[in-house]
């Protein structure tokens, strides 16, 4: 069956003043799928994430060539808007980074920016992301607690929660199991599998053992090109390229 | 030779042993000094009734008055125009070379003698627009004179916040306005208020710019445009025209204990706050 196209970046040149970290970049993302990225350091996953929900407007000197699609509309168009870009396609940091507010208060913080205001209807919210992010069992009693004391794990499992609750359509995660042990890691990797059927999912890691369990396709970045793009069993056993052969069995990287 | 790493220790914790006794010493000594010779002459009548024959007798109600509220209107008016700056600096402009001269501008204006802002609020707003030697002229004096340290203190507050905090704001779809007032100010907040607190500190023990604006009126503020007198520019003019020596004593422990007072509730404010956030 085909599926959907969710995302569709064509010829994407990003550069940071002189300095180019996307290299032409021609992919498509189908919707409700799990695509991983993976490649060594400054292989230009994380800019490429970050040029999908234009958190690289923030950068001083940054700049994006080339067209990218989301069902069919370029996000970079002069009338799209940015903020309203970021309601469509959240994102998840690598490092867990709760606002320091409460738990509640850090789930309902998207919802609150869009005007809902109805307490019930939050509650709703809290309630359902947070069951999502398998995370609810564990804070239902204290939803007011300070998101900061949560651990590690349960930080990220938030922020997941708070990403989730804007119902967006995308869902970036850039290694957000980098800091993570492996419980909090298997958590995670719980929930991307269930959620898929709802939102498109990219994933950038730098474990490439989590892409292999989770993703449906895989890319494999190196110095801000796309080496190869196919579905994950493909690229662990039999990568047509050498270096993602290199990289997949440990070589390098 | 090298001196051991005991000897080095052992000398480093008694000299810096010794500098902060001498500076709690030296404060003590100035309060003890202003309380002992002020406190005899403190009574609820001196608090409560308005001076006679220019201070030689009766109390000091009005110049309470005027010490509260000239600090008072120039805080309402310097925090809005210094914390809209600093976030305007911070958060709205890229470092430039427009910036770079602002923050320049600020840090020379934080260094001006207090006089000089008098003679200035002196001559515009007392003399060119017409306000007189009134509160209001007072009040505005020392908001510009304040405006510096509220616009400095603010933004290094500002600047302290976690970029990360902005950076997952906006990724959940905050504009940068939504993120300033959701995310950067409550976190700024503690440092805001130091430098409100350092503000209010200065207007209130200010004498210079305050007799030059404000005027040395005895009698009560009824409005804002009448003159008032403070209780620094009270002892001053009992000490300098050698009208009350007890008199001036006593109204400098009275600026004193206020002084510490609003110190001691900005402490206990802000360490309510800071508690109910972590």
């Amino acid at each position: 069956m085909e599926r959907k196209v969710k995302i569709s970046v064509q010829n994407l040149n990003v550069f940071f003043g002189q300095y180019q970290v996307l290299r032409g970049l021609t992919l498509n993302v189908e919707a409700n799928s799990i695509l991983g990225i993976i490649g060594p350091a400054s292989s230009g996953k994380t800019s490429f994430l970050r040029t999908l929900n234009r958190m690289n407007d923030l950068v001083v000197n940054s700049r994006a060539e080339g067209r990218v699609l989301l069902d069919g509309v370029d996000i970079y168009h002069p009338s799209q808007s940015a903020v309203q870009l970021r309601k469509r396609v959240g994102m998840v940091f690598a490092l867990p980074m709760p606002l320091p507010m409460s738990i509640y208060d850090n789930v309902v913080y998207g919802p609150r920016l869009s005007g809902i205001r109805n307490r019930a209807q939050l509650d709703e919210i809290v309630e359902r992301t947070l069951t999502s992010a398998f995370l609810w069992d564990e804070v239902k009693d204290r939803l007011n607690l300070l998101a900061l004391r949560l651990s590690g794990g349960q930080q990220q499992r938030l922020c997941l929660a708070r990403t989730l609750a804007m119902d967006p359509e995308v869902v970036l995660l850039d290694e957000p199991c980098s800091g993570l042990d492996p419980v909090s890691t298997a958590r995670i990797e719980e929930a991307l599998t269930v959620l898929k059927s709802r939102y498109t999912i990219i994933l950038v890691t730098n474990n490439t053992k989590q892409a292999s369990r989770v993703a449906d396709e895989t890319a494999f970045f190196l110095m801000g090109e796309l080496v190869e793009l196919d579905k994950t069993d493909k690229i662990f056993t039999s990568p047509s390229d050498q270096r993602t052969n290199d990289y997949v069995t440990g070589r390098f990287g | 030779m090298r001196i051991s790493p005991k000897v080095t220790q052992t000398l480093a914790v008694l000299l810096l042993g010794v500098a902060t006794l001498l500076t709690v010493i030296i404060l003590i000594m100035i309060v003890a000094f202003v309380l002992k010779r002020g406190i005899p002459e403190i009574s609820w009548e001196f608090l409560s009734t308005k001076p006679r024959e220019m201070g030689k007798a009766g109390g000091i109600l009005p110049t309470i008055w005027g010490t509260i509220l000239l600090p008072v209107i120039a805080i309402v008016i310097a925090l809005p125009m210094g914390v809209g700056t600093a976030v305007y600096l911070s958060e709205y402009t890229r470092e430039n070379h427009v910036t770079r001269i602002i923050r320049f501008g600020t840090d020379c204006l934080a260094g001006i003698p207090s006089i000089i802002f008098g003679l200035f609020g002196y001559i515009f707003f007392v003399t060119i627009l017409g306000m007189g030697w009134s509160m209001l002229s007072g009040g505005l004096t020392l908001a510009i004179m304040i405006l510096p340290t509220i616009i400095r203190t603010s933004e290094e507050a500002i600047r302290a916040v976690p970029q990360t905090y902005r950076e997952v704001s906006c990724s959940l779809a905050a504009t940068n306005w939504e993120t300033v007032y959701k995310v950067v100010l409550p976190n700024a907040l503690p440092g805001i208020m130091t430098g409100v607190m350092l503000g209010i500190g200065r207007s209130i023990g200010e004498t210079a710019a305050v007799i030059f604006t404000a005027g040395s009126s005895l009698l009560m503020p009824l409005s804002l445009n009448d003159s008032v007198r403070t209780m620094s520019v009270h002892f001053y003019l009992l000490a300098r025209e050698g009208i009350s020596n007890e008199k001036a004593y006593a109204t400098a422990a009275v600026l004193v204990f206020s002084v510490l007072s609003v110190n001691l509730i900005a402490y206990w404010m802000m360490n309510r706050f800071i508690a109910k956030r972590s």
